[in-house]
């Protein structure tokens, strides 16, 4: 087996996941500085709901697998839509003019409130997904390629094709560009700042609702945990490729998935079996060190030049 | 500042209000020792996070620098005394050799980290700083092949307890007709360090560090515009922080004679940092305020939730853990709604009530 | 040594397409208050940011009492003996007057932590006389009664003034100001003219960048005027007043 593509190809399908949920954080912090913690916690719901709906159906109906993963999505991503217009309406809006740090701590309160109120709903277990599709392989060379890995590039490429429709085609999209440039002058421009705010956070929990699906059918499984590591790695990907960046979310994200991959698969060579495949983890905040040391402002970010 | 006419800096009538808060500080672990020796070893643990929380606040309340892996100078300082006091490799130092070499060791990972870094902007620090504290933990967990170490995930058992002479911090004994214990012990030697902690911690922020390190908090180009080589007191600010880390974590494997990575996961980084900022970031009063009702909170509703479901509900409906770690989430999200500034704010917003002194 | 404290020599700095300084040369004599005006965009600030560390010029130097400034650092150029103040303000908001100026001593001081913890006899007398210069500084432009305010809730006044008693407070040779009068009243101008006059017959020598043409020409000694990244003048304000040059760049006359 070719074991380099096949980890490119494993680490493409991670980065994926990655990216969507990096976008999710780089567009909040964008337009407003804010590292939200909770966002990982967002994922794990759309996980869990989804989850819940799938169970519930493949147990009680006859659908066809496809439909039933399909009406999991479209009950998550809008449970998950609520669910982060309510914690930017409720925890983080009236935060907004606080001292920096304050949002953040609220952001790391609601990501603990969210994770025992899963664990309250789903059990402290691991819950097993369903599996839905009948996985098949393809061969690409040496390596395989399964049919859900598949369907997360394509859906995960779909979905951000969308995503840069919406910010650079729609006036909403314009507003959110015009917020995150100046909040205060495209403010005075007309541009409705609350609104913008809400639909960020709205639209990075639907593509977290969208990763929690993915997420939980390519491992089949699931645990209120889940977000934590998730999310944390997802930010690393969005810091990576210069916060604030949408494509530098994405690019990160891939990158860091691959980085990943071949990490687990090369590590023990190149250290002489000194360290095992243990370390995977270590990777990703290495790679973002040493980046963010010759290139302060990720790898697509825009210097930000000091002003006097 | 002024000193004349005071000691150590605290104005004469402000004696009566120390000497009060020293007769509590004394009798303390024997009030808390008739609710149980739980209760003595979380005041101890409360002593802990007061070190921990302190030297984190002179990174992030004093400089301004937003340190998400401070758990890792925690880690550096007590697994250096584990292995230099346990069975694991046979050597057994004294704790006052050790604890200060755990502040060293912890200053020198400290200025490793920051050189290269602390010329990034505020959050991709916190992030690098994050990823810091994993990559240490993710060590400490494996590093027991090739070579053991750190005994990896099982961590490092029966490490020597304090003790001087024959005097050991970890058992009951008898002084003057008194019976104290182990705890106990501990806990009197934990608040003499503490008041050093604190009133190092006073003189540091009263002083002409202190005062560049709030400059930088402030203005960083300002701060620079006028002399101050901003490279250097941020790493000074990050070597000091992280020594006290290092020296709370010798404590905290002494005291526990068990260290593992558990113990110095992401949570326990954020636990600190929401002490500091929960109780008033940069104001020291604050920081002990919220490192103290940090470590309480939790444990109260440990003891509380419990009894007062099956008052309520007449059984348990919600497990407990779960319900206890929310009221807590929701606790912090509460408190940062309402007092955003921490629960007791800067000296500044007071002082700003007495101003217009007389020419 | 040259009679010129401050010598630019040939600055040129480009951000992506624009031409900020093309060549700028030109000399600050010892003890004058010299103008540097020009309108707006002209790369006033862009110099200013130059001659204090803040960028590095693509090419030329500056001279510095005798010295090249090559490579130095903002911090290390404010050790050498220029301060300077901000077009938009930089205090530090939190922190009293007096604070800000203390702060401002950091750079002619020398306690460290050892200092600070052990509180030593050099360490005492030295926050003593931090503190006692700190308050002459800011009965000095005469801010004294609001020492114990925080910067941000002074006056916008006062905060210009603070400003400048902390350049001060480092023991400049050169108090650089950038447009220290933009938003002042004619009655708080006035009083910042006697301010800085009160500094020069202290022997600090003072660059000054202006909006305000009108305080320029009658404080100056010397006048340099930039437009679109060059000089085109260096005089006498009266000469600079009657050069055609200058005229057309203000559009025809409005000045004087």
């Amino acid at each position: 087996m070719d074991i380099l593509l096949q980890q490119l190809i494993n680490g493409v399908t991670l980065g994926a996941v990655y990216a969507l949920v990096a976008l999710g954080y780089t567009m909040v912090y964008g337009i407003i500085g804010l590292i939200n913690f909770a966002h990982g916690e967002v994922v794990m719901i759309g996980a869990m709901v989804a989850f819940t709906v799938i169970t519930s159906l493949a147990a009680h109906t006859q659908l066809p697998p496809l439909l039933i993963l399909l009406i999991g999505l479209v009950v998550a991503a809008p449970t998950c839509m609520l669910l982060g217009y309510g914690l930017e309406r409720l925890a983080y809006r009236p935060l907004r003019h606080a001292p920096r740090l304050t949002p953040l701590i609220t952001a790391i309160g609601m990501s603990i409130v969210l994770q025992n109120v899963a664990m309250i709903i789903w059990g402290r277990n691991y819950i097993n997904f369903p599996q839905m599709i009948d996985k098949t392989s393809y061969h690409i060379g040496n390596a395989l390629i399964t049919n859900v890995q598949v369907a997360i590039l394509f859906l995960s490429a779909l979905t951000m094709v969308g995503l840069m429709w919406l910010v650079y085609r729609t006036k909403l999209g314009t507003a959110m560009r015009a917020t995150a440039q100046d909040q205060m002058v495209a403010g005075l421009m007309g541009v409705n700042i609350n609104r913008v705010i809400a639909a960020a956070f709205v639209i990075g929990s639907a593509l977290a609702a969208l990763a929690g699906l993915m997420v939980g059918t390519y491992y089949e499984i699931a645990h209120y945990q889940m977000g934590f590591m998730l999310g944390l790695k997802a930010f690393t990907a969005a810091v990576l490729g210069g916060i604030g960046n949408l494509a530098g979310a994405m690019a990160g994200g891939l990158l860091l998935g691959i980085i990943e991959a071949l990490g687990a698969g090369y590590i023990g060579d190149l250290t002489g079996g000194f360290l095992g495949s243990h370390y995977q983890d270590i990777f990703a905040f290495f790679v973002l060190i040493t980046v963010l040391v010759f290139r302060p402002s990720g790898l697509l970010g825009e210097r930000v030049g000091e002003r006097a | 500042m002024k000193t004349k006419g005071n000691f150590m800096g605290i104005p004469g009538p402000a004696w009566l209000g120390v000497a009060l808060v020293a007769a509590a500080l004394l009798v303390l672990p024997y009030v808390a020792g008739m609710a149980g020796t739980a209760w003595v070893r979380i005041l101890n643990f409360a002593i802990l996070y007061v070190f921990l929380a302190l030297g984190l606040n002179i990174v992030v309340g004093f400089a301004g620098l937003l340190d998400l892996g401070y758990i890792a100078f925690y880690a550096v300082g007590a697994y250096l005394y584990a292995l230099l006091a346990s069975p694991h490799f046979d050597i057994h130092w004294p704790f006052w050799a050790i604890l200060p070499l755990g502040a060293a060791l912890a200053c020198v990972f400290g200025v490793l980290l920051g050189a290269p870094t602390l010329k990034l902007r505020g959050d991709y620090l916190a992030i690098v700083t994050l990823g810091f504290g994993e990559i240490i933990r993710i060590f400490l967990n494996n590093l027991n092949a090739p070579i053991n170490v750190t005994n990896g995930a099982q961590g490092i058992t029966l490490i020597d307890p304090l003790s001087v002479g024959e005097f050991k911090f970890s058992t009951t004994s008898t002084l003057f007709g008194l019976t104290i214990t182990g705890p106990q012990k501990y806990y009197y030697f934990l608040v003499v360090v503490a008041v050093l902690v604190v009133i190092l911690n006073l003189r540091l922020q009263n002083s002409r560090i202190g005062r560049a390190w709030e400059a930088i908090r402030e203005d960083e180009t300002a701060a620079r515009a006028i002399g101050i080589n901003t490279r250097n007191v941020k790493l000074l600010a990050f070597a000091m922080g992280a020594s006290f880390g290092g020296i709370a974590g010798g404590m905290f494997s002494a005291m526990q004679g068990f260290v593992s990575p558990e113990s110095f996961s992401l949570l326990e980084s954020i636990m600190v940092l929401s002490m500091v900022v929960l109780g008033g970031m940069g104001h020291i009063p604050g920081v002990i305020l919220g490192a103290v009702l940090l470590t309480f909170l939790p444990e109260v509703l440990r003891y509380g939730v419990e009894p007062a479901q099956r008052f309520l509900f007449g059984r348990s409906v919600i497990d407990p853990e779960s319900l206890r770690m929310l009221i807590f989430g929701l606790a912090l999200v509460l408190v940062m709604r309402f007092r955003p500034a921490g629960l007791w704010p800067s000296r500044l917003r007071k002082r700003e009530l007495t101003t217009e002194v007389t020419p | 040594m040259s009679d010129f404290l401050l010598e630019t020599r040939s600055i040129s700095k480009r951000f992506g397409g624009v031409q900020a300084l093309a060549d700028v040369s030109f000399g600050i004599r010892r003890g004058e208050i010299f103008g540097l005006i020009g309108p707006n965009g002209a790369g006033k600030t862009s110099l200013f940011n130059v001659l204090t560390g803040l960028y590095v010029p693509d090419s030329g130097e500056v001279i510095f009492d005798g010295q090249s400034l090559k490579g130095l650092k903002p911090n290390e150029v404010a050790e050498r003996g220029i301060a300077r103040t901000f077009q938009n303000l930089r205090l530090f908001g939190n922190l009293s007057a007096l604070e800000n100026v203390m702060i401002g001593r950091h750079v002619r001081t020398h306690a460290g932590v050892f200092g600070a913890i052990f509180r030593n006899r050099a360490t005492l007398e030295e926050e003593e006389a931090i503190e006692r210069r700190a308050h002459e500084l800011l009965k000095y432009v005469g801010i004294e009664r609001r020492a114990n305010t925080l910067a941000k809730n002074l006056s916008y006044g006062d905060q210009r003034r603070l400003e400048i008693a902390r350049a001060l407070a480092t023991d400049p040779k050169l108090l650089a100001l950038d447009e220290p009068a933009a938003g002042m009243n004619a009655t708080e101008t006035a009083a910042l003219r006697g301010l800085m006059e009160a500094i020069r017959s202290d022997g600090i020598t003072i660059l000054l960048i202006e909006h305000d043409v009108k305080l320029v020409m009658g404080l100056c000694d010397r006048v340099a005027v930039l437009d679109y990244g060059q000089k085109i003048a260096e005089d006498t304000p009266d000469k600079v007043q009657r050069d055609p040059k200058v005229i057309e760049a203000y559009l025809g006359g409005a000045i004087a």
